[in-house]
């Protein structure tokens, strides 16, 4: 093996990810305080109003960076499953079990504003548009996924059991996604998407782009502190967890 | 290599007409289910007729659910689903024949009890054709899907409730596909190729699904 | 009867966060048996599961010949049959229906003959034609023993064989295992009671 696969497989090392994950989360959270702020600022109050739907449009910097990070996070949960079970790497499984609750916040949130969005769009909270209703389904994956990890008592074979689901889960979301578009069309359902922002503007997409990263920086920085809080669970009986609260380092 | 195959066939044949309430007990969920909707959403012939499909699909998917909680349990309790590991034959065949018995069992009767239960909602007669060409596609994904979930809550508390969380979701593209093709010929349109989607999700259920089942058989007896 | 030695190498086992055992080695030849002894909870049927195959050790590896017993072609019950807790019977099939259907998973299906005599031998003579369900404790016991001993592999591996079983039947058990020795077979086995073997029996003591 390379040098570098070797450097990278240090922080695979339950310790060696605690300490560095320790002294990143700052710095991912202090990111995501200042992006929230500068997005929600021009977003709220620098861009323009929508020519077509107004001020409620502006709803997208937030349901459209959820709406990316609870897919996106789905797809990356699965594969943190699929190392953890394929190769045993405990820190796969960490990680893993740490997204879950984020990813399913974000699709929650999508879903909440979606629905928000759609009563001044479509005169009714929810409608079964083709992409809320594959978020709704991604949203009970989640919640499938989380509850038969906490249903198993055993460590180990939680991990592996949700490992599977995740990957059974992940195979399907794109032909849940397809069929649910089908149905969508063939139904025909609403015209008008969340998304369809026509013709953005540059100070949108800039304000939007900003929301998004800052999505990407509040998922790190809590999938790391809950995959910091496991680590110390899982390993509460290894000598170095010992050694750090003797330091008093937390 | 097939003769252990078929003993595992036979044998799960052998037990469920030994013990047949258990089958019927999803055939009469089905009916029951059926027959409470018109109480639910009034009598008109013409309304039912439009719900019908999706109706009878929903009814015929949460039978199917309801039943597999029972395709794995039994042999983990006695312990027999512990010496299928050791049967010198990939998992993931047994694992598919057990699933072809249930299917036999529970998804087969479903879909002969169908038309049955079409002709109370007013489906005509093309449409009960597709009905049943539909569900004998479909009940197949259902099993196949379902396996997962069973052999995913082995030995949980509240296994029954937790499969229903995990496998329904799942159930989403067949459910959208088989009551499309009713819906379709209902309206005059062809459902050509809601047909060919669910055969084509049924071989690539058939290919795939018994390979996570075994891999979950085995995470769950580890 | 084998023709290989069966080894574990630095096996270690865990159940949650705790170590039941590590570094254990042992190798058992044709002809040999090795009780595993020790207090409850200790591991010892978490041990059984690993030789046959049904559970991942946490560490190390156990050996059919050179051969892991993961990598064995056709999977570990080639070479080794396994009786755990469970008797592994089906209460609504016959006691012989049991035995012919577990046979023909297995790929060698016994002959009705053999079953009957097999039966007979472990004091179950007349009892082949009805549902294992309306049988005691011990007679099913017994059933799951027929079914073990019928198949005829190599290296048995019994988890508290005795369990259930009266005086008389632990005599024909014990000579079934003698006789299994004796045709160089290899027996891994945990018990409660003190049975007397005559072979060349071995001793593991865990915890």
């Amino acid at each position: 093996m390379s040098e570098r696969g070797i450097q990278w497989f240090r922080f695979t090392a339950p310790a060696n990810f605690y300490d560095l994950a320790g002294r990143l989360i700052p710095w991912f959270a202090a990111l995501t305080i200042a992006l929230f702020a500068a997005g929600l600022y021009l977003g709220l109050v620098v861009a323009p109003p929508d020519y077509q739907q107004g001020d409620s449009y502006r709803i997208i910097y937030i349901h459209v960076p959820t709406a990316w990070m609870g897919m996106f996070l789905y797809v990356l949960m699965a594969v943190y499953a699929a190392i953890g079970l394929i190769w045993r790497i405990k820190m796969a499984e960490i990680m893993a079990k740490a997204i879950a609750p984020t990813g399913a916040l974000m699709t929650f949130f999508a879903l909440w504003t979606g629905a928000l969005w759609g009563r001044p769009t479509w005169g009714v909270y929810w409608v079964w548009d083709a992409r809320l209703t594959s978020m709704l389904i991604l949203l009970f994956l989640y919640l499938g996924y989380m509850a038969l990890h906490a249903a198993i008592d055993d460590r180990q074979r939680a991990s592996n059991a949700s490992a599977v689901l995740a990957m059974v889960g992940v195979v399907n979301v794109p032909i849940i996604y397809f069929s649910v578009q089908w149905w969508n069309t063939l139904h025909q359902g609403a015209s008008i998407t969340v998304t369809d922002a026509p013709t953005m503007a540059t100070i949108m997409f800039v304000t939007l782009m900003i929301m998004v990263l800052a999505a990407w920086m509040y998922s790190i920085a809590v999938v790391l502190a809950r995959a910091r809080v496991e680590v110390l669970e899982r390993e509460r009986n290894a000598r170095w967890v010992q050694e750090r609260l003797e330091d008093g380092r937390t | 290599m097939f003769r252990p195959l078929f003993a595992l066939l036979r044998r799960d044949l052998v037990l469920a007409l030994r013990r047949p309430q258990d089958a019927l007990t999803v055939v009469g969920f089905f009916v029951v289910v059926v027959a409470l909707f018109p109480l639910g959403i009034g009598p008109d012939p013409e309304f039912l007729r439009r719900l019908a499909p999706g109706v009878l699909w929903v009814a015929a998917l949460l039978a199917v659910m309801l039943s597999l909680e029972r395709l794995f349990s039994d042999d983990y309790r006695d312990g027999t689903l512990e010496q299928m590991l050791l049967v010198p034959q990939p998992l993931g065949l047994l694992v598919l024949t057990k699933v072809f018995a249930h299917w036999l069992i529970t998804g087969l009767p479903l879909v002969l009890i169908s038309p049955l239960l079409a002709v109370q909602l007013n489906l005509q007669a093309d449409e009960i054709v597709m009905l049943m060409l539909a569900l004998l596609l479909g009940t197949p994904i259902l099993s196949l899907i379902g396996a997962i979930g069973a052999a995913l809550t082995l030995g949980l508390r509240g296994g029954g409730v937790l499969i229903a969380l995990l496998i329904l979701p799942l159930y989403a593209p067949p459910l959208i596909l088989g009551a499309g093709a009713v819906d379709a010929v209902m309206h005059g349109a062809s459902a050509q190729a809601h047909l060919s989607l669910l055969g084509a999700m049924m071989v690539f259920a058939l290919f795939a699904t018994p390979w996570a089942t075994a891999a979950a058989v085995r995470i769950m007896l580890d | 009867m084998a023709d290989r030695e069966f080894r574990a190498v630095d096996l270690a086992a865990e159940r949650g966060d705790r170590r039941l055992f590590e570094h254990l080695d042992f190798t058992l030849s044709p002809g040999q048996l090795l009780q595993v002894s020790g207090r409850n909870g200790c591991g010892k049927t978490s041990l059984l599961r690993i030789l046959s195959g049904l559970s991942r050790p946490a560490a190390g590896q156990v050996y059919w010949g050179d051969e892991p017993v993961q990598s064995i072609d056709g999977g570990t019950g080639s070479c080794l049959g396994y009786l755990g807790h469970p008797n592994a019977l089906k209460e609504d099939l016959t006691a012989e229906e049991n035995i012919l259907i577990a046979g023909g998973l297995a790929g060698g299906r016994p002959s009705h003959e053999a079953v009957l005599s097999m039966l007979a031998s472990l004091g179950l003579a007349g009892y082949e034609d009805l549902p294992v369900r309306f049988l005691s404790q011990g007679q099913k016991r017994r059933v799951a023993l027929a079914r073990l001993l019928l198949q005829a592999k190599p290296l048995l591996i019994l988890d508290e064989p005795y369990a259930a079983l009266d005086v008389q039947v632990i005599d024909v058990l014990r000579s079934a295992i003698e006789a299994h020795l004796s045709r160089k077979g290899m027996i891994v086995i945990t018990t409660h009671q003190v049975v007397d073997i005559d072979g060349d029996c071995h001793n593991l003591r865990l915890g």
